[in-house]
């Protein structure tokens, strides 16, 4: 192309900004199909997030543990208010929910395998109880759904605690999908539907509606199991103030708050990118509703939503969290959009990094399919002993930065130990800018 | 026959008693007193015993049963044997919303009336309803049989799957994706065998039988809602 025509200069050619590659694309695939993206994972875009959050550190006013020597100690209690059992933990970080049917059984072996190496707990999802996962996890949250697929008093009486599921990061106020490709002949006899159809969750729970039923639910729940295991309710990151303190005046023994760059098995792409708040949004007001009932400490705030390591778990902690959930980053771990299995990626049209239709059960590496050949690529001890790894180093690195701020647990880091980089974050987590000592809204209601 | 008083003693003693009944015990009848409506009564039994509520009963009545017989002599709130595996639950009044949601066996007969969503998201349940159902009965409901010798309000059978619907009575209106079926013999023996165990005098022929027209199965944008 010449740069010239008829001797006038060309202007170069310009991308927009509204209309930009990505954009077009998604318009092409709708106007060729008639029907929404379905996906995996959580939301894409950029959204304020704990990487806008710094550690100040020691100084002459605050000194500072020495690092392997000094003890600073990372266990944590969930759930002791009402239950005889409560959660003990040796990391707060812990496994989030994921469905056995969206993950394969031997993926879900290798969460529990690695989680229990850690000390920490994994946690069931929409379909039910597999063998697998109780086997292999000395901690097991049972996930009580709308769909309650599998749902039965056995495996309640299994569980170490039960988690209800009002909402998830990646879709508040929708309910899951399973596509036909990855119902299988087990997948569908667990949730006793027919083999292939494309199957929806329910998005409320068919049996109680609003806070004063959920209390008489969790009653319920409660006698079935003798009041030995704790009862956690799982919220999206929507209405943070008044979700938690609806939850815990309903009788919640722990909070789990999930933002919505939160992964999801598979919903509408409009859905994961478009409804929720970013997870630094929904924290304050969430530990806020816990103070102001007085029950901060002893109702357990777990978060969850694009954790990916000690200094994100360290950040959850020092705004009021006592623990923290990982579900895309405990997939990575596994092997999950490695680029080992690039040329694989390509043939599905996409790359490492980016690959995110688990709901057709391809995945390359073995994890989010029911498929028996490329299941058999995931060999489940090797992916515990990799999450374990992991889990360790996100321990190690939270203690570091503790340490590093003089606190000798990870629940006394604080928000004073930290600044923002941004006005958003600094709006959001409601501690300083940095190099100054304001943020917007200081002074205000919360 | 053992007895308890809830007027006397609490809700957890009731129900720990009765949960340490198992399989080879010999206190197998059993009577509530003065249930006045609380919640979650005799819910997460798993022992072959036959307990009587002597009054109403709140949420959840005998939710999660398994192997036990329960009968409530009055009617019953919502929720009433919600998940249950199996046994039988018999309401001689009325039942509240959601009764038998995502129940997976066993049988629930209501004398009386049940309210909205009955059989919401059942999963293998029996449910026999000698009067009429609400609307949204049978919303998502998986497999099992609901029994209707009355007639049934708006939206039966909404987003179904494998359940069947047999009405005797009026339907209101049928739900998304929800049509009358042909009742084959087969259906008229499930019928004939519910209704005996029900206790009910009607005849299978009178019912009509509804199910999944099995078009929202898989995506397809021209029967999306
Ligand atoms: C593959 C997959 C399956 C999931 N299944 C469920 C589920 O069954 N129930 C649920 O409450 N959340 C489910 N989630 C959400 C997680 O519990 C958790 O909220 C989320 O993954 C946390 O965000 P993160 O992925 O950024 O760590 C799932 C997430 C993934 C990635």
């Amino acid at each position: 192309m010449s740069n010239e025509n008829n001797g006038i200069p060309r202007t170069t050619p310009r991308q927009s900004y509204t209309f930009n590659q990505d954009v077009n694309s998604d318009i092409r695939r709708a106007a060729a199909t008639g029907i929404y993206d379905i996906r995996g994972g959580g939301a894409k875009r950029k959204v304020p997030s704990f990487d806008d959050l710094l550690f100040m550190g020691a100084s002459i006013s605050r000194y500072p543990l020495e690092g392997y020597r000094e003890k600073c100690d990372t266990s944590v209690t969930i759930g002791g208010l009402n239950a005889s059992n409560p959660i003990e933990l040796d990391t707060p970080v812990t496994i989030a929910g994921m469905s056995f049917g969206a993950l394969s059984g031997p993926a879900k072996e290798a969460l529990g395998r690695g989680a229990s190496a850690a000390g920490t707990s994994t946690t069931t999802g929409d379909g039910g109880m597999t063998p697998e996962e109780r086997g292999h996890s000395t901690k097991l949250v049972y996930q009580y759904l709308p769909s309650r697929y599998g749902m039965n008093p056995n495996d309640l009486r299994k569980a170490d605690a039960i988690e209800i599921v009002v909402g998830q990061g990646a879709k508040p106020g929708g309910g899951g999908m399973l596509l036909g490709q990855k119902i299988s002949d087990r997948v569908a006899a667990m949730r006793n539907l027919p083999k292939g159809i494309d199957q929806r969750s329910a998005c409320r729970h068919p049996d109680w509606t609003g806070p004063d039923d959920l209390e008489i639910k969790i009653l319920e729940l409660r006698e079935i199991t003798g009041w030995k295991v704790p009862i956690y309710v799982k919220v999206a990151g929507a209405r943070p103030y008044y979700d938690v303190t609806l939850a815990v005046k309903a009788g919640a023994d722990a909070i789990v708050l999930d933002g919505m760059q939160g992964g999801t098995a598979a919903t509408q792409d409009v859905f994961i990118e478009h409804v929720g708040q970013p997870t630094l949004a929904i924290i304050r007001p969430a530990v806020k509703a816990l103070q102001d009932l007085g029950m901060h400490r002893k109702v357990q705030l777990i978060l969850s939503g694009g954790i990916r390591s000690g200094a994100d778990v360290a950040k959850a902690m020092a705004l009021g969290a006592d623990a923290v959930a990982i579900g895309t980053a405990a997939l990575i771990a596994l092997g999950d959009n490695d680029p080992k299995w690039e040329s694989e990626y390509n043939k599905l049209g996409t790359t490492a990094g980016a690959y995110d239709d688990w709901q057709d059960g391809l995945d390359p590496a073995g994890i989010t399919t029911q498929d028996p050949e490329l299941m058999a690529r995931f060999d489940p001890i090797e992916g515990g002993r990799r999450l374990h790894n992991y889990l360790s180093v996100m321990t190690l690195e939270a203690q570091t930065i503790a340490r590093a701020c003089g606190k000798n647990h990870l629940h006394n880091l604080e928000p004073e130990d930290l600044v923002a980089l941004t006005m958003e974050a600094a709006a959001m987590a409601q501690v300083p800018l940095a190099g100054t000592d304001w943020w917007p809204g200081k002074g205000g209601s919360y | 026959m053992q007895t308890f008083d809830l007027a006397d003693s609490d809700l957890r003693t009731l129900n720990s008693t009765l949960h340490a009944q198992n399989d080879d015990t010999n206190q197998t009848a059993w009577t509530i007193e003065n249930p006045k409506g609380a919640h979650a009564i005799a819910c997460g039994l798993d022992a072959p015993i036959e307990v009587t509520i002597k009054g109403s009963t709140g949420y959840y009545s005998a939710g999660m049963n398994q192997q036990a017989t329960v009968n409530i002599k009055g009617s019953a709130g919502p929720g009433v044997a919600e998940n249950m595996m199996s046994g039988k639950v018999v309401i001689d009044g009325d039942a509240s919303q959601y009764a038998g949601a995502t129940g997976h066996g066993g049988l629930l007969v209501v004398k009386g009336n049940a309210s909205s969503r009955c059989g919401i998201s059942m999963k293998g349940i029996n449910i026999v309803v000698h009067g009429n159902i609400g609307h949204m009965s049978a919303f998502m409901a998986q497999s099992g049989n609901l029994v209707v010798c009355g007639d049934a309000g708006d939206a039966l059978g909404d987003s179904c799957y494998e359940a069947r619907m047999f009405v005797r009575g009026s339907v209101k209106s049928l739900g998304a994706d929800c049509e009358e079926k042909e009742m084959r013999p087969e259906h008229l023996e499930i019928l004939k065998d519910l209704l005996e165990q029900a206790e009910s005098d009607a005849k299978p022929e009178e019912f009509k039988r509804y199910g999944s027209a099995r078009n929202l199965y898989n995506f397809n944008i021209d029967n999306a809602y």
